[in-house]
């Protein structure tokens, strides 16, 4: 599965790698370390028509983007 | 008269009963990545709160720490964008102190004078009252785009114009229309200036989504996720102290919560007076907007509705 680790990058380079990796095709699984990034993926891939979710891992988010 | 009881832009002391001291400060690492321009943005950002407080900027000093590595010359530019709007402002620097310190910060400590029946703060606004806003709202979504390099140059541009815009102009078309309350629009973004000023007053504001001043880039960028932490803070912050009605579109509300630099003003003013303060607005070319109304206190603080009022 395709994946992009964005922990400890500050926003908006997050979205970016997201945005980068999506070319790539899905499923795509992003980490990142905190919620700003969560709810700003979430944000960017719905709005491109994604499905979009995340769960808590430890300390970090696990967001999985799909078609 | 005012200090650390209210959440006011500044504090303000009486020095005798016609003159009254208020003073503020304000500094912050850059948010643009020339020093003239940061140094620009810095002063009309710490400036600013002096004008929401309905006084004149009178003296100001510089507040700057910068590592050892910065070049002479950025540290020049940034006193002299500082000393460039001081300077609009009718202010003098009169000194000031710099520190060394891993990262550049800089702002300025101001002090202005008013009359002390004229003092304006956050929290006098009254039933019926319309609300005003002097600038448009997206600097804080702009500046994390520009930080990635996400501008075109007019964009970049039209965001610096914003944050460069002195609130002089806006306070004086507001003063003689005798306002009962004005703040100035910074960190905690438009809903939260908004919160504590119904806060403040003990009614409830009204706001109207779709009549605020948005710039459309802000929008756009919202809408693809590219949204300070800061902003998401601000919603947690203000949690059920909001309801924002369905119809409002999530990138609209995401940029009411959107933390600005040197924002505009917020000013509350009796509905019978709103159109003279919009065109006096008008005529010093200052886009000023009709965002909203106080309302008898209901069970939130502030209610957002789509629509344009």
């Amino acid at each position: 599965m395709n994946q992009v680790d964005a922990r400890g990058y500050s926003c908006p380079e997050p979205v970016l790698m997201t945005k980068n990796a999506l070319k790539s095709g899905t499923p795509l699984v992003v980490l990142v370390d905190n919620m700003t990034p969560v709810q700003n993926i979430t944000r960017f891939a719905s709005n491109a028509g994604y499905k979009v979710s995340h769960k808590a891992v430890g300390d970090d988010f696990e967001i999985t983007i799909d078609k | 008269m005012v200090g650390f009881d209210s959440s006011d832009d500044a504090a303000v002391y009486r020095v005798n009963d016609s003159t009254a001291m208020i003073a503020t400060v304000d500094f912050f690492p850059p948010i643009v990545d020339d020093p003239f321009q940061f140094g620009q943005v810095a002063a009309a950002n710490a400036l600013s709160d002096v004008w929401a407080m309905g006084g004149a900027p009178r003296i100001a000093m510089n507040l700057l720490t910068f590592p050892s590595c910065l070049p002479l010359d950025a540290v020049q530019g940034i006193l002299a964008g500082g000393y460039d709007k001081v300077m609009e402002a009718g202010a003098v620097i009169v000194g000031g102190h710099s520190i060394e310190d891993k990262e550049p910060k800089y702002g300025l400590c101001v002090m202005g004078f008013a009359r002390p029946q004229e003092i304006l703060t956050n929290d006098g606004a009254q039933v019926g009252d319309i609300l005003v806003t002097t600038k448009p709202l997206g600097t804080g979504i702009l500046s994390t785009a520009a930080k990635a390099g996400l501008l075109s140059q007019g964009e970049f541009d039209e965001m610096l114009a914003i944050m460069t815009t002195l609130n002089k102009k806006a306070q004086e078309a507001m003063l003689p229309v005798r306002p009962t309350a004005c703040t100035d629009i910074t960190g905690f973004g438009l809903l939260g200036h908004v919160q504590e000023m119904a806060k403040g007053c003990g009614h409830t504001v009204e706001l109207w989504a779709g009549a605020v001043p948005i710039v459309p880039k802000a929008l756009e960028l919202a809408r693809d996720g590219i949204i300070p932490g800061g902003a998401y803070n601000n919603m947690s912050y203000l949690g059920d102290d909001v309801a924002i009605d369905s119809g409002v579109p999530l990138e609209r509300s995401d940029v009411l919560y959107d933390p600005q630099t040197a924002g505009g003003l917020l000013i509350a003013v009796p509905e019978a007076r709103a159109q003279t303060l919009l065109q006096r607005l008008r005529d010093l070319g200052v886009p000023g907007a009709a965002i909203g109304r106080v309302l008898p206190r209901d069970s939130y603080m502030v209610r957002v509705k789509p629509g344009t009022m």
